[in-house]
């Protein structure tokens, strides 16, 4: 695919297009009597005028503005979009078509229980299909994103913990773990304890050891690792934790590697957030709101927040859990995600959901394969859903395969090698799709670096100086 | 003297008082530096425990203090102006002035020779 200046046209602010007074729509007169808000509120009053400042444009003004401006857009829906760790998976249409359907998509969350048992119905199996997925006692669907999720879950850590009496002091996160990991320890106010990553790219076993004490909360762990590698030991670091007494907390954003293969629960995972919007094909990315559902061990479901889905002669919503850690969200998390991630694992069954994650490693290999003799290899190790090169020009690496049609990968992270270009191609990706993919990755490896510089040319606006920007951004509308 | 970290902190010893900052070999790494958290003075800071952070437009990095002691005044130019950790890093580009609590920790510390030879056997 070769970038070409196509309509890209620079697009206003939708207030700079229309004319005062207009309006899209013709509203019915009112009743009451037209007056000023300064007549109103008196001093009270904030506005400098009564005029409010807001677009006043026709509808086919409007419906153009924003028709333009989604042209810009770079998505699943338009191009490939390797951005590692990110599992940017194909959305099936059909996830849309059931999460429109009128008895979801118009439910109101103060009906009574007796008039949701069909949503109830649905968030019960969802709970129950994800436990047996992820190999966990329950699941609670209230969070809602992943990081929203380990939120949830080192809380519950905490919680279960206190009920024992205990105050610790330490996380152990590894370097491999992703970036929001140790945030969310270090928000909880633990101190994050750092373990390196050995020469094989697995968590170092000694200096785990070394620094495993009673002290520890316990560790967040993600397997695969940032790097895509199987940490092989983790049923071992599972079982060392437990014997200090702490939890081990899995962050499951890499699950596209596992599904069908092997349960995180089984390895002794104790909580893990499960992404709907990456593995169970929810959009994201700015085209939808996540959910980070938790899955917990028995030693830590009666910390769930309420209010968990539960069945007796129904259906209902159960808020008699007296060690519950409380509400994380508002109602009951982002339904309309489960609906769609409820329909995606009906459609594609036990039997398809595997497929997929043996298919989504054997693209990142596949990938793998092709690149490895044009970009350095840092870790020989097989690859799970991911593969890490890294490049002594990441940046205009990146920039290049703009021009090229590609989204680039995540690029300088993980941050374990230095210049990482990480690729998640998904499963969703064909060969054919993965040969384009492979051969612009080539392209721009091939290609003159001091012209790779300019990249990308083929946008509509070309590259941007992001020093400048952080260091004086402005954040408040130029009028010209 | 000057001593250097792992890290690629490094410390100008002159009397009792440690001037810190983070290496040239450091800058170029992070890339355009866009902004920096230091400690206020007075603040106690212990040897190799976070003092401060710096954000690059390719990630946000901890600093690691090499000595322990008492931060003594910190450099607000700098912090006005992070583009100077990429144009002078060694000079005008110093973070922080710290009272040290403990000169025998230096010895923990690398020299430019050591440090030199350090980075030659980890950028490989």
């Amino acid at each position: 695919m070769i970038g070409r200046t196509n309509f890209d046209f620079a697009e206003n602010l939708s207030f700079e297009h229309g004319s005062p007074g207009r309006s899209g729509v013709d509203l019915p007169a009112v009743s009451m009597p037209d007056a000023a808000v300064r007549d109103l509120l008196g001093e009270h009053a904030r506005l400098e005028s009564d005029a409010l400042v807001l677009p006043e444009c026709s509808e086919p003004e409007i419906n153009r503005h924003y028709t333009r401006l989604s042209r810009w857009n770079f998505s699943i829906d338009t191009n490939t979009y390797p951005l590692g760790s990110c599992t940017m998976k194909y959305n099936p249409r059909i996830n849309e078509w059931a999460g429109r359907l009128p008895g979801f998509a118009n439910l109101h969350p103060y009906l009574p229980e007796s008039r949701l048992q069909g949503a109830l119905e649905l968030m019960w199996d969802l709970q129950n299909y994800l436990a047996e997925i992820g190999g966990f006692e329950a699941v609670s669907l209230q969070p809602a994103a992943g990081a929203h999720g380990e939120f949830t879950g080192v809380m519950m850590i905490q919680a279960a913990l206190k009920a024992r009496g205990e105050t610790r002091t330490k996380m152990i996160v590894p370097h491999s773990a992703h970036g929001t990991n140790p945030a969310t320890a270090a928000f909880f106010g633990y101190e994050i304890v750092n373990v390196e990553s050995g020469p094989d790219g697995l968590i170092d076993m000694a200096e785990f050891k070394s620094k495993l004490d009673n002290q520890c909360a316990g560790i967040m762990i993600t397997n695969p690792n940032t790097l895509g590698l199987f940490e092989k030991n983790i049923s071992e670091i599972c079982k060392l934790v437990h014997e200090y007494g702490g939890f081990v907390y899995g962050d499951g954003a890499n699950l596209n590697a596992l599904m069908g293969m092997a349960r995180p629960g089984d390895f002794g995972i104790d909580v893990m957030h499960f992404n709907l919007h990456k593995t169970f094909t929810t959009p994201h990315g700015g085209g939808g709101p996540g959910c980070g559902a938790v899955g917990v061990s028995k030693a830590l479901e009666p910390f769930l927040p309420i209010p968990v889905v539960a069945k007796g002669k129904g259906y209902y919503f159960d808020t008699h859990r007296p060690q519950s850690i409380g509400r994380v969200r508002s109602f009951y998390g982002n339904f309309g995600m489960m609906v769609r991630a409820f329909t995606y694992i009906r459609e594609l069954g036990g039997e398809g959901l595997k497929q997929a994650s043996e298919r989504a490693v054997l693209n990142a290999n596949y990938v793998k394969a092709r690149l490895k003799k044009y970009y350095h290899l840092p870790y020989k190790t097989d690859c799970l859903h991911e593969v890490v090169f890294t490049h002594k020009n990441t940046l205009d690496i990146a920039k290049g395969l703009i021009d090229r049609g590609m989204h680039p990968p995540t690029i300088y992270f993980p941050l374990i090698v230095s210049g990482a270009l990480m690729i998640e191609p998904t499963e969703t990706e064909s060969k054919e799709e993965l040969d384009n993919l492979c051969e612009a990755f080539i392209e721009v490896a091939q290609e003159d670096p001091e012209k790779l510089k300019g990249a990308p040319i083929h946008t509509a606006l070309g590259r941007l100086n992001e020093a400048q920007a952080a260091r004086n951004p402005i954040l408040v509308y130029q009028h010209v | 003297m000057i001593y250097f970290t792992k890290e690629h902190e490094w410390a100008f010893i002159e009397g009792n008082v440690a001037k810190i900052g983070i290496t040239d070999h450091a800058q170029h790494s992070l890339g355009d530096v866009v902004y920096l958290e230091l400690p206020e003075p007075g603040k106690k800071l212990e040897k190799d425990k976070i003092f401060g952070v710096v954000e690059s437009v390719k990630a946000v990095s901890d600093l690691f203090s090499p000595v322990s002691g008492s931060v003594l005044e910190t450099n607000q130019q700098l912090v006005q102006n992070p583009e100077w950790v990429n144009q002078d890093a060694m000079g005008k580009a110093w973070m922080i002035q710290v009272e040290m609590g403990n000169k025998a920790e230096l010895g923990s510390l690398m020299t430019q020779e050591q440090y030199e030879h350090y980075l030659k056997q980890e950028v490989k």
